[in-house]
């Protein structure tokens, strides 16, 4: 029924009205005084059905007016805010959403809860039309949505100016007119004098503004038509009525300069009041003032408004994004023929073009960063509602809400964050009462974190409840295989087993005392984000903390360009620490033990080569690439470092997907492709390896 | 009775036949994206052997495979007629490229339905999951049509199970004394 296109912007911003819906309505909950926040959602109610109406999604609109009649009773103060009045509002977004996901084909919306809803507020606000006809009454109330001033005499400015193509269409005025007539009573003031023989027509109709426009749709494509609503019959006057001057202005029957210079000789309203001595100078000025702020306010909200945002799809962003990858490496290509060439004259602009291509990728990336504080009131939502059917009283504090994250990043992050909420909430916050016993305040508090660290986002979801018991994860462990029965593994390595797809079925730990549901899909969401999750911290009885690092971006990095062989490899520079020389001496030192001291401390070391298996002879005099992983140095042998590369990371593809100690890969400036080096998995592998040949 | 020979025609498939040592193959040509001469490969270590490496493709970084030895017919050799054959194939959903490293290309042939023979229980020496079928191109001579979504596809847990025979066979810590003895 609707447009698909307008269907997409009506569904776009429902969305986004959907979304601030939520939060001021969890907002009013804390400050249910708060008349602002009302008015907040009233009008975000209000636009919802507005627009769905004209959209043609006539069953939101029908839906949503009778929630806005109910809140229209609490905006005028007559039923207060109450705790069922925002489980009934909430219930009702929930339900426009389903409503809308049904209309532009993603599910169905159960037609019941909507009637559920409805009564469940007509009986909270008392009153109203009855039930029965309440919902009977839907699709009607929803048709005259659409067109408030239909069934309602209405008065009407209709101006058409036509262009010469009006009339080579064999259209003449006097046919619009008697068409127009045939609808109400009009009056048509037409210019015989002036050359464009456009006409001014007034009409009161009953008819609808609806009807007015499909009489004159075939005009419109040869003719400027505007028509104005001047009144409604019965209705009260949002505008303040027009003046004189302001009629004719708009008519085009006065120039400004005239009318101005006419009310010139006019006092202004204020003096003669004050001249007549019917009120103070004071008042007046007061008067006046007020005007003038509420002038103001309205102008700065105008502007404000204007320079918000547009709408972009996402694809041509991807589109812009890939197009300035290619460009930075090809500007790194620029780069190294003109370093080649020597050419003075060259070497100048070359510069200006790095500088450049670096602002204008700086300024792409950062169009798609968005603040993560966007999904966390999908989790205050979530918290709300998990703890009442739950039966426990949880807070959810949020820190770090403005730290800016890659939407797709964003977008991705939502289901994983959504588990381990869910997680503390179920397992790892106990109920009031048992919190009460262990001495703790009866409201368990959820909180998420957020924050930068070098080229990564941090992120934390922290809860004050009753810990991971690491002895029976560690017993499920044994039993699914996943330690050995000879080792020892340490707590950390404990808790992390929790992400192990073997753990997360609701019958092992999570009915006793850990966590598991989907942890394993949190896992492979972040993973798949080029991130890590791990448990970082859990006391028993006092709570866990779970730490999910990400990557800022997924497109462009900074790194560190190195050689090994005839292989490049490039490490993100974020994770580099400085660069040491390795020679034949220290190797000798040290007796072949892969360590070199740096600054009075021992740093642990992998070649490169060896690791890789890179073929040929290496040189006398290697380079060591020291990283901080985890808290621990740990250098990465190489032949030589090249220099700094900006990178475009590129996927390896899917068979490759699994390849050890590499992330990805890049393309040079001469058209190579060099690898991007993960250096925890790097790390991680060799600890692996060199364990498993001591033992054999 | 042309009426007949017109619906046949309809009916045949255009192949791309290619040389891997000596021997005739082909594939369904519109599965073949292009053909490139062999450009330079970047080695990605740790994986199978018959994963040569990457390239780059227009910017885009396309995998590489060397089909003989994926074949088990011995490594491609390079020489002025060698060439990669950029072939595409769905892997969950999406479309993937990847590059087939080739001894050669020859032509493109329309075979009939009934000029490809079923393929033969036992004789060919390969994997007869990878075979579609065997295409007479004259009296003499037999292509082997083979069915590339299936050779590519069978890369997942093929190369994983390789990935981990090579860890666990690789050592970092293997040959310390060696290295330095050597140089010391």
């Amino acid at each position: 029924m609707a447009d698909s296109e307008y269907a997409e912007i009506f569904r776009e911003e429902a969305g986004e009205l959907l979304e601030e819906l939520e939060t001021s309505l969890l907002e009013l909950e804390k400050d249910p005084a708060d008349l602002k926040i009302v008015s907040r959602v009233f009008r975000a109610m209000h636009t919802i059905k507005g627009s769905g109406a004209m959209f043609g999604f006539d069953d939101i609109a029908g839906f949503t007016h009778h929630v806005e009649t109910a809140l229209d009773k609490v905006r005028d103060g007559s039923v207060p805010v109450s705790t069922e009045l925002i489980d009934l509002t909430l219930a009702s977004r929930d339900h426009i959403r389903a409503l809308l996901d049904a209309a532009t084909g993603g599910g169905e919306a159960d037609p019941t809860e909507g009637e559920r809803i409805i009564v469940a507020l007509q009986v909270l606000v008392g009153g109203g039309m009855p039930l029965a006809k309440q919902a009977a009454s839907a699709p009607q109330v929803s048709e005259e949505e659409k067109d408030p001033t239909l069934g309602r005499r209405s008065h009407y400015r209709i101006s058409v100016k036509p262009t010469p193509e009006f009339f080579v269409g064999g259209s003449t005025m006097e046919a619009l007119l008697a068409e127009l007539d045939t609808l109400g009573e009009s009056t048509a003031f037409m210019d015989a004098e002036q050359e464009d023989g456009g006409a001014l027509i007034l009409l009161t109709t009953d008819k609808g503004v609806n009807a007015i426009e499909d009489v004159l749709v075939f005009a419109e494509s040869s003719c400027r038509v505007t028509v104005t609503v001047l009144a409604v019959e019965g209705e009260e006057e949002l505008e303040e009525h027009k003046k004189l001057g302001e009629i004719l202005l708009e008519q085009g029957e006065i120039s400004a300069e005239d009318l101005k210079t006419v009310l010139d000789r006019q006092k202004p309203l204020g003096e003669l009041l004050v001249g007549e001595k019917l009120v103070s100078r004071t008042s007046v000025d007061a008067a006046l003032a007020e005007q003038k702020l509420v002038r103001e306010s309205k102008e700065k909200a105008t502007v404000a408004k204007g320079a918000e945002s547009i709408r972009v799809a996402s694809e041509k962003l991807d589109q812009l994004i890939n197009l300035v990858g290619e460009l930075v490496v090809t500007q790194a290509r620029l780069t190294q023929v003109a370093s080649q060439h020597k050419e003075s004259e060259l070497v100048e602009p070359v510069e200006e073009v790095e500088r450049l291509t670096a602002e204008l990728r700086d300024c792409v990336l950062n169009i798609r960063m968005l603040p993560i504080g966007t999904t966390f009131v999908k989790f205050k939502r979530l918290v709300r509602d998990l703890s009442a059917e739950l039966g426990k009283e949880v807070v959810m504090v949020t820190a770090g809400a403005e730290t800016e994250l890659d939407k797709n990043v964003i977008d991705q992050l939502g289901d994983p964050m959504v588990h381990l909420i869910r997680n503390s909430i179920d397992h790892g916050i106990e109920l009031p009462e048992e919190r009460e016993r262990a001495g703790k305040p009866r409201k368990g508090t959820i909180s998420l974190a957020a924050h930068h660290s070098g080229a990564n986002v941090v992120i934390t979801v922290t809860d004050d409840g009753k810990g991971l018991d690491a002895e029976r994860i560690r017993q499920k462990a044994m039993e699914k295989g996943l330690f050995r029965a000879d080792t020892e593994p340490s707590e950390q390595e404990i808790w992390n087993t929790i992400f192990m797809p073997g753990l997360s079925t609701a019958k092992t730990v999570t009915s006793v005392s850990g966590r598991g549901v989907g942890m394993d899909v949190v896992k492979s969401t972040v993973d798949a984000l080029k991130g890590s999750v791990s448990v970082t911290h859990s006391i028993k009885g006092q709570g866990t903390t779970i730490t999910i690092m990400l990557p800022l971006t997924l497109a462009i990095i900074d790194g560190l360009l190195v050689k090994a062989g005839e292989t490049h490899f490039v490490l993100p520079l974020s994770q580099v620490e400085e660069c040491v020389e390795l020679t034949m001496e220290d190797i000798a030192r040290f007796h072949n033990r892969r360590m070199l001291p740096v600054r009075d401390q021992l740093v642990p070391y992998v070649r490169l080569r060896d690791f890789f298996a890179i073929p040929g002879e290496r040189p006398v005099r290697e380079q060591m690439v020291i990283s901080r992983i985890n808290g621990e140095r740990f250098g990465l042998v190489l032949d030589g470092v090249v220099g700094e590369h900006q990178t475009v990371l590129k996927s390896l593809g899917w068979v490759y997907r699994h390849a050890t100690g590499l992330s990805g890969s890049t393309i040079l400036g001469n058209g190579h492709v060099a690898l991007i080096l993960d250096v925890t998995n790097v790390m991680q592998c060799a600890r692996q390896e060199e364990h498993n040949t001591l033992i054999n | 009775m042309s009426a007949k020979k017109e619906t046949v025609q309809s009916q045949a498939t255009q192949y791309l036949t290619f040389m891997l040592r000596e021997e005739g193959f082909a594939i369904e040509i519109s599965k073949v994206r292009e053909v490139l001469d062999v450009t330079t490969m970047t080695r990605i270590p740790r994986m199978p052997e018959y994963l040569s490496g990457v390239i780059n493709l227009r910017g885009n970084v396309v995998p590489v495979m060397d089909l003989g030895l994926k074949l088990g017919m011995g490594s491609i050799e390079y020489c002025k007629n060698t060439c990669i054959m950029i072939v595409e194939l769905e892997v969950d959903a999406n479309l993937v490229e990847m590059g087939v490293l080739t001894d050669s290309v020859q032509m493109v042939l329309d075979l009939n339905p009934e000029d490809i023979e079923s393929v033969p229980k036992m004789g060919t020496n390969l994997n007869t999951e990878f075979i579609k079928g065997m295409g007479r191109q004259s009296e003499e001579k037999f292509l082997i049509i083979l069915d590339i979504d299936k050779v590519l596809a069978s890369e997942g847990e093929a190369a994983l199970r390789e990935i981990d025979s090579i860890a666990s066979t690789h050592s970092v810590a293997a040959n310390p004394e060696e290295s330095v003895g050597a140089e010391a």
